[in-house]
């Protein structure tokens, strides 16, 4: 999409996941006592209330949980319709992304499609977008 | 009466219009006042106010009118007062008022909900909105994505609800039917035109597969509702209006963390609370900012199963103000406009008092449920005349 995109602000919460496509992979705090994925990223786990996390990779692929064609223009610019989901990360039980699906037309995408992370950057930032897998 | 209980009494509404030019404070007043003459009060009697989401600096037309300042404007002596977003919902605002009133914090709490997001919007000068070069927080999981609107967000939920149950549009269709239908009788109401169900159909797509009748829209209006205390009650001219049960979840803050909508645990829980069952509701006033979120309620207070709401208001009969379940009978905020939460329980008031008007549901109502939230977030009411 060539849709301008409004950007994170990077703290030390959340640089890790935002910049870790720098390097092409997917990133998720995780619980290094109870293996618990922790997501939005906390200092903190969530299940047994650890403070050892730490970022893990995950393969970068999942399945579509749900998603929605969006038609309207919410902002001057924004170039629709465009596919937004929520998906449910391989390799991370419980921990769901929305994102766009992206590289089909818009009305390819289902409930249960498997799906592979496409980076875009901007600037330091890289989104984690979703394309099919073939 | 029984003393340790909370009623509410007094409910009062403004006008409710779009880019009204009556100071938001005073249309809070005009509220205030219907409610207060309703119960027989005067304002020196209120000890106690509560609202949602108190004054938004960030968004001055999603909440115009802080706690604080009807206390100062109105020159209330509050032994008792909140208002915060971070909270189970805009009901939540009358579950604290409850909580005071019960533990003897105050004796009558004036509940409200300003909203004036139509007359921000078309005067950006008097009304602006802060815009962030950049978001941080809860936002950041959604706006880098263009997932920026409820609407999207709520569209998830109901896609689900399309591929795994098969609902369908011409079912998802019978809450907007339904809210015009009965909007026309609600002289109030923003929306006084009927719907078809070809127009529904031929309707632009927001974001599927919710069409423009699915949402509400901005509105300019106050909603009030006073709680008062068990013991306070023969102060009150009015009949009052028990709060025999109240429940509210959140457990992920978050539209994409949580497999459910909060509605599901809530609804479940708000029977644990209570003797009465879902087949003693006389009708149902359930949070429908986007369609799909009235749905979800129904199945999560217990009138159907998970997946089944679609095919429980098929056709609308059912529904409708001489059906089964009356639901939304003053238009919903698809036909009365987006009064964002409140509108539901002054409803329920109405209702359960005979006073509804060409709208009112027949067979001497006396046990209605209201709910507000969608999402992360969920409060449900149940109310009742004894």
């Amino acid at each position: 999409m060539g849709t301008p995109r409004v950007l994170p602000r990077l703290d030390a919460d959340n640089r890790f996941f935002w910049t870790a496509g720098a390097e092409g992979q997917l990133r998720f705090l995780r619980c290094q006592d109870c293996a618990t994925f922790i997501h939005p990223p906390r200092p903190v786990c969530r299940k047994c209330l650890s403070e050892k996390v730490a970022p893990e990779v995950v393969p970068g692929t999942g399945i579509v949980d749900t998603f929605t064609v969006n038609h309207q223009e919410w902002r001057p610019g924004l170039e629709v319709p465009y596919v937004i989901a929520r998906v449910a990360i391989d390799g991370a039980p419980g921990v769901y992304l929305t994102t766009n699906i992206v590289g089909c037309p818009v009305d390819a995408v289902q409930i249960g499609d498997a799906v592979r992370v496409k980076f875009e950057q901007q600037g330091e930032v890289y989104l984690p977008l979703f394309e099919k897998i073939a | 009466m029984v003393t340790n209980e909370a009623y509410i009494t007094g409910v009062g509404q403004s006008e409710i219009g779009v880019k009204q030019t009556r100071h938001p404070l005073l249309l809070t007043l005009d509220a205030v006042r219907e409610a207060l003459l309703e119960a027989g009060l005067t304002i020196s009697q209120i000890d106690g106010v509560s609202t949602y989401p108190g004054r938004a600096a960030a968004m001055p037309g999603f909440s115009p009118v802080g706690a604080d300042e009807l206390i100062d404007a109105l020159g209330i002596r509050a032994t008792w007062y909140a208002g915060g977003m971070e909270i189970t919902s805009q009901l939540g605002a009358v579950v604290g008022a409850a909580m005071a009133v019960r533990t003897g914090q105050a004796r009558h709490v004036i509940c409200f909900r300003t909203v004036y997001e139509a007359a921000a919007l078309a005067r950006p000068d008097e009304y602006p909105v802060q815009r962030r070069e950049t978001v941080d927080g809860y936002s950041q999981w959604f706006a880098p994505f263009n997932a920026i609107s409820a609407a999207s967000w709520t569209a998830q939920y109901a896609m689900r609800h399309v591929k795994r149950f098969g609902m369908t549009r011409e079912q998802l269709a019978q809450i907007a039917l339904t809210d015009r239908a009965h909007a026309l009788l609600n002289p109030r109401a923003l929306v006084r035109k009927p719907l078809t169900m070809d127009e529904y159909l031929s309707a632009r797509m927001i974001s599927t597969p919710l069409c423009l009748f699915d949402c509400d829209r901005f509105t300019d209006a106050s909603t009030v509702l006073i709680v008062s205390a068990g013991d306070a009650i023969d102060e009150v001219s009015c009949t009052p209006v028990r709060i025999d049960a109240m429940a509210g979840t959140v457990e992920r803050h978050s539209w994409d963390q949580a497999e459910w909508m909060a509605c599901y645990p809530t609804g479940a829980d708000l029977w644990k609370r209570t003797d009465y069952k879902p087949s003693d509701v006389d009708t149902a006033q359930l949070y429908d900012g986007f369609s799909f979120q009235a749905v979800a309620w129904l199945e999560a207070l217990g009138f159907c199963g998970l997946g089944e709401g679609g095919q429980f208001i098929e056709g609308g009969q059912r529904i409708a103000l001489n059906g089964e379940l009356p639901l939304n009978t003053f238009g919903g905020q698809i036909g009365a406009g987006r009064l964002h939460g409140f509108g539901f329980a002054h409803e329920a008031v109405v209702q359960l008092r005979g006073k509804g008007g060409a709208r009112q549901i027949p067979g001497n109502p006396r046990v209605a449920v209201c709910a507000s939230g969608g999402g992360p977030l969920a409060t449900a009411l149940l109310l009742a005349r004894d």
